[in-house]
């Protein structure tokens, strides 16, 4: 069983590798979103400063999303998702290799060009660890349920707007617990309590995700 | 065909038995986009039996083979695996079937070698030596490692049927296999199946195509006479 974890994990970076686009296109909307707030509000550091705890959150969860859209398509379309239903390996297990090689190679990158656009926007060096970690906990999170969103609408000619639609409502605790940690340490204050928050969904969203996204493609290929 | 007729008779010890068949459909009915395709159907596959669904366009071909793979859930009636319900029973029948729908799961920027390792691990993992072995008896010798969607469509035809030769499940299911090959590519797949059957495994297909060689076992099922 985890053989096959760890085939499709290397099955799903070569097929990354071998389509790098897909991989930087997120980066570099993310990178181009964060670039454009200085240009409509304007310079002055003080007031980047105290928004970029929200612009950094804003920018990563559209990020995300985005690289979201397409995660199931291609395996829908060529039957891949097919062999993955009638085959006797467990779906969950097979859609969380799929959303983790996913996540290692789009929202890690996403996480470690956050600490350079954040010092773009004035976040003081004192605060990065505390960025670091809040992305690192919480872009799991993000994909996984971007995942489940991803796997119900794969099946619809024109799924479009409907991710965002169904997924941004759900990432509100995130993005408040996010934005909430790199908040406190601008502001000097303790970051933990979010942390930990933010820790446990992940580790919710880790086990239970899984199991939604396998119901989700099994209505999709059952259409 | 009366369903009596496909049971398998056993003796065990002098005393003959009844088996359920191996794969079989009782009252089947499935309805897409408000239109009912075929309603009232029976099927039943004993080890041995070869089934070519035959029906016009949009008769319900490929909605009958997904329901027996499992991939969708039935309007009315139900499937049965040796005897009992489908729904509880998906691990027995995935240890048992093998599935090659329309689009055959063959992923273009992998290889085929790549491709196929993959698709068998989901099931049973098989060696580089089965594969190439695999790969040569459906002629695509020396393209062992060349990207998929360099492949005409009729090779990529062959990379997903290799399988047929790599796995040991009893139940074929084809939805369309002879789709792109040449006359002598079909040839080889017809006799393959052939040679599947007499083994005692099953094979139900959709094909336009009629089937030159066939085995003695071989019945065909016209949807038209079910349709609602």
């Amino acid at each position: 069983m985890s053989s096959v974890f760890a085939l499709l994990l290397a099955r799903e970076s070569r097929l990354l590798f071998r389509r790098p686009a897909e991989l930087v296109n997120p980066l570099v909307f993310f990178a181009i979103v964060i670039a454009l707030f200085p240009l409509a509000v304007g310079p002055e550091s003080q007031l980047l400063q105290t928004l970029s705890p929200g612009l950094i959150w804003v920018a990563a969860l559209l990020a995300v999303l985005l690289s979201l859209d397409g995660l199931f398509r291609s395996d829908f379309e060529d039957g891949s998702l097919e062999q993955w239903v009638v085959a006797p390996q467990p779906l969950p297990l097979l859609v969380l290799a799929k959303v983790l090689a996913h996540w290692l190679f789009s929202g890690l990158a996403l996480v470690l060009l956050a600490p350079l656009l954040a010092l773009m926007l004035g976040l003081p060096a004192r605060c990065l660890p505390v960025l670091l970690l809040s992305l690192l906990l919480g872009t799991p999170i993000l994909s996984l349920l971007g995942a489940v969103g991803a796997a119900l609408i794969v099946g619809l000619k024109r799924g479009g707007l409907l991710l965002p639609l169904l997924i941004l409502p759900l990432y509100i605790p995130v993005l408040i617990l996010g934005s909430g940690a790199l908040q406190a340490a601008l502001q000097g204050l303790p970051a933990t309590g979010h942390l930990l928050w933010l820790a446990s969904l992940a580790m919710l969203a880790v086990t239970l995700l899984p199991f939604a996204i396998a119901a989700g493609l099994s209505i999709s290929v059952g259409e | 065909m009366p369903r009596s007729d496909r049971y398998c008779r056993v003796e065990v010890d002098g005393k003959p038995i009844v088996t359920s068949p191996f794969l079989e459909a009782l009252a089947l009915a499935c309805e897409r986009d408000w239109r009912m395709l075929f309603e009232r159907l029976d099927l039943a596959l004993v080890p041995g039996d070869m089934l070519q669904v035959v029906g016009p366009n949009g008769s319900g071909k490929t909605s009958l083979l997904r329901l027996l793979a499992g991939l969708m859930q039935p309007t009315a009636g139900e499937v049965r695996l040796q005897g009992r319900s489908l729904r509880g029973q998906r691990a027995e029948l995935a240890r048992n079937l093998l599935w090659i729908g329309h689009a055959a799961g063959i992923k273009g920027l992998l290889t085929a070698e790549e491709n196929l390792a993959w698709l068998c691990a989901l099931h049973r993992p098989a060696g580089r030596e089965a594969i190439w072995q695999a790969l040569a008896a459906v002629g695509l010798r020396g393209f062992e490692d060349v990207p998929c969607h360099t492949l005409s469509a009729g090779q990529q035809r062959r990379v997903a049927l290799a399988r047929l030769h790599l796995e040991a499940a009893p139940l074929w299911i084809l939805d369309e296999p002879f789709t792109a090959l040449d006359r002598q590519g079909v040839a080889q797949l017809e006799r393959h199946l052939q040679g599947h059957c007499e083994r005692g495994g099953m094979v139900v297909l959709t094909t336009h195509h009629r089937l030159e060689i066939r085995p003695a076992t071989f019945r065909e099922l016209d949807l038209e006479r079910h349709a609602a």
